[in-house]
């Protein structure tokens, strides 16, 4: 199939972007990722610089891959990554236009590829529980209902890839950050420090940059793991509770 | 920084501010069409005058219209700071951009909430202003009451029988309706109140309170207007 990229150059954070405009050859079973490497290998050859873009597992677990194609994070197909994006998606002869993920707390890196170490920052500030909780549990160990445990794993299921703030349109990480603090608050081991927590993650989510929610839900809907916004709700319920009645003096 | 004021900056506190102050609004346009509901009695104005003599001279209405233009304020600059501060937030804008995620009243608050300000402006101007600062209105009697009130409800009358004024009336609760069609629903989430037992149901009565609270007023210059252009005989 024959496609028409307009793919983001900027040489750093500071540079001004433009489009550049390319011609692929791909086949339909290539992902969006192999597509990508065939312009990139083109471009070699050619001797001028390979495009610019994030990825490492390329099986939609770590997170890596961060593009946005004709305007949606993580491309047109719903609850997957860039690189579970196969180029049957697309149509012969389609121009795409490939953007980086826009946000003020993710600065441009090069063309394509951001820094989101902002979201480390937010795992730093409270996102772990700080004592040692030794091995993995005998099953059933430690009883917890079912249905606590599948909201916990529904949340934990994030890979921190940046798409709800580079959907929403005021750049904000509550998606990002109501996922992490519901998965640890949940459970046991992290219940403990819940309360502290919550304010924590929430401080440094308003300090790295990041926008306020206004319940869109565009991240929900461009989520490749389809976390709820209902996680959303449970951070804002449990950030008040604990500025405002907390047990642990925080 | 004390507790209090961090809670208060604080994303999440900022916007517990809009939801409350958003609430409150949603209460005070079921009530203020329940009064304006009277304009539609054909008895030349006299329950309505008499309403409005009532909301300009009762002591708790007094103190319950300072909150509410004290919350308009409250709602309208912390929207806009909130909005600012998104904006800055985002940075650039996508070269592409798509409204399969999110509906467009969600991604378009502030300026239906600015067009709305713009319309409490000159709504206030019309009324509000001419009834409590100048003695440009007449004075009447009501039934039921041994003084004269002043005339609101012949104000009202000349002010629907001019098209451009209906017309910006009907735009402004258009806009209302966008407004609230995301606002309504948005301000209980906001709380943290999202469940799968009541959700549903919140978002159900959003949607129909964004149409059923707006026609309910646009009704009043429609048929007053109506009337004056003597397509219909309302007030006979």
């Amino acid at each position: 199939m024959n496609l028409t990229l307009k793919v983001w150059r900027q040489n750093n954070a500071q540079a001004k972007g433009q489009f550049e405009t390319h011609q692929v050859v791909a086949s339909e079973h290539m992902s969006f990722l192999e597509m990508l490497d065939v312009l990139n290998e083109t471009l070699i050859s050619e001797k001028k610089s390979p495009v610019v873009f994030a990825h490492d597992c390329r099986e939609g677990i770590c997170g890596t891959c961060n593009l946005v194609i004709n305007g949606r994070a993580h491309g047109p197909q719903k609850g997957t990554t860039v690189c579970q994006l196969h180029m049957r998606a697309f149509k012969d002869g389609d121009t795409i236009v490939v953007e980086p993920w826009r946000a003020a707390a993710f600065p441009v890196i090069k063309d394509l590829m951001v820094d989101r170490s902002s979201l480390d920052k937010i795992i730093q500030a409270g996102g772990y529980i700080s004592v040692n909780t030794g091995q993995a549990q005998d099953a059933n160990d430690i009883p917890i209902g079912k249905d606590v445990a599948s909201q916990a794993f529904d949340a934990a299921t994030c890979i921190g890839c940046g798409a709800c703030v580079a959907a929403c349109p005021n750049g904000s990480a509550m998606l990002f950050t109501s996922a992490k603090v519901a998965h640890l608050g949940l459970l046991p081991q992290g219940e403990v420090e819940a309360e502290a927590r919550v304010q924590s993650m929430v401080n440094q989510m308003d300090e790295e940059g990041f926008g306020m929610c206004s319940n869109t839900g565009a991240c929900e809907a461009e989520c490749p793991k389809e976390i709820s916004i209902s996680n959303i709700a449970m951070l804002n319920r449990q950030y008040m509770a604990s500025v405002l009645g907390s047990k642990t003096g925080v | 920084m004390s507790w209090l004021t961090k809670f208060l900056t604080s994303s999440i506190g900022r916007k517990l501010i809009m939801s409350l102050t958003g609430l409150f609004l949603i209460l005070f346009l079921v009530v203020h069409l329940a009064g304006n509901l009277q304009l539609l009695i054909n008895d030349q104005g006299s329950s309505f005058n008499g309403y409005a003599y009532m909301m300009t001279h009762n002591p708790l209405i007094k103190v319950i219209a300072f909150g509410n233009y004290f919350f308009i304020i409250l709602h309208a600059i912390q929207g806009i700071m909130i909005a600012l501060a998104n904006r800055k937030a985002k940075g650039s804008k996508y070269a592409v951009s798509t409204n399969a995620t999110a509906s467009w009243s969600s991604k378009n608050m502030a300026i239906l909430g600015t067009l709305i300000l713009a319309f409490i402006c000159i709504h206030m101007g019309d009324f509000w202003y001419k009834m409590k600062f100048t003695d440009q209105l007449a004075m009447v009697s009501v039934d039921g009451m041994d003084m004269q009130v002043k005339d609101l409800y012949s104000q009202v009358k000349n002010t629907f029988s001019t098209w451009w004024l209906v017309l910006i009336y009907l735009v402004g609760l258009a806009t209302l309706a966008f407004h609230l069609w995301h606002g309504f629903q948005s301000s209980f989430q906001s709380l943290g109140i999202n469940h799968k037992k009541y959700t549903p149901f919140i978002q159900s009565v959003g949607k129909i309170f964004s149409i059923v609270i707006p026609l309910g007023f646009a009704i009043i210059p429609i048929i007053y207007f109506a009337d004056a252009m003597e397509w219909i005989n309302y007030f006979s």
